[in-house]
């Protein structure tokens, strides 16, 4: 452990406000689904971390969870984007604002 | 030997996630999360999480992003966008507001601890054994209805992709306006 794990808590902090920020900034639906997974992938880093500092398998265990409810985030988001694009081609998430049916 | 590797994979990770945020290309930017995947996975490797660093490398980098990468080309959005075209009045200011909020406010709580609270509750992570057997270990016997529900959870979302991309033609609830 020569690392000390603050340093990977400071990475995965900035990863995170990195993720937040495209996906504040950014207007591509694809690409904020990108900013969520590098949110996803920082807290990751953070649990894996912590599996180490404390000594405890459980926040790796976290981590598969984490993949797994991603895996499943990431099929549902594309077919809902599929979907949007077959009644109109943008993928520009503020002309996305009708919720009509 | 171990500050070089952190160093580097995490130099990776970061260019990676402002090459996602900064690129003006779908498909640039799917390849700079495929390095920050694998900036991440090494971190992973380095805290000896090798299980999780294998899967990181085949779910996230493998079948993610060319899940990512098919869709951009299934509907041809691979053409470049304006970043810098803003349309809603302020939201890049505020965006960026919130943002060093956020990691000024992590930094300043973390000044007082990284880390507090009981050790090695659900099994050790170091000791004899390698990772992917203390992995299953725990996954098998403490997480294990845990584990049984992210199956089911699985299927409901393999169900809901097909039910959203569906093609009705018959003009059912969804593709209805498309004609």
């Amino acid at each position: 452990m020569s690392v000390p794990g603050a340093w990977y808590l400071g990475l995965a902090a900035m990863l995170f406000t990195i993720g937040g920020v495209g996906l504040l900034i950014r207007r591509n639906v694809l690409i904020m689904f990108m900013c969520v997974e590098l949110m996803l992938n920082a807290v990751n880093l953070t649990f894996v971390t912590y599996a180490r500092m404390m000594n405890d398998i459980g926040g790796q265990v976290v981590v598969f969870f984490v993949l797994v409810v991603a895996a499943a985030e990431v099929v549902v988001g594309l077919a809902i984007i599929v979907s949007i694009f077959r009644r109109r081609a943008d993928a520009t998430a503020d002309d996305i604002s009708l919720l009509r049916g | 030997m171990d500050w070089v590797v952190f160093v580097v994979a995490a130099a990776a990770c970061l260019a990676g996630a402002l090459g996602v945020v900064l690129a003006s290309h779908p498909v640039h930017s799917a390849l700079m999360l495929v390095m920050t995947l694998f900036g991440v996975a090494v971190l992973f490797v380095a805290q000896e999480a090798h299980f999780l660093a294998a899967v990181q490398v085949i779910v996230y980098a493998g079948a993610i992003v060319v899940l990512f990468l098919f869709v951009i080309m299934l509907l041809g959005v691979d053409r470049t966008e304006n970043v810098r075209a803003e349309r809603l009045p302020g939201q890049r200011p505020i965006a960026y507001l919130a943002g060093a909020g956020v990691i000024a406010g992590i930094f300043l709580l973390a000044r007082t601890a990284w880390v507090s609270g009981a050790e090695s509750v659900a099994g050790v992570a170091d000791g004899p054994g390698s990772n992917v057997e203390k992995v299953a270990r725990s996954l098998f016997t403490r997480y294990l209805l845990a584990f049984e529900m992210t199956s089911v959870l699985l299927v409901i979302a393999v169900v809901g992709a097909v039910v959203l991309a569906r093609h009705s033609p018959s003009g059912g609830v969804h593709g209805s306006e498309e004609s």
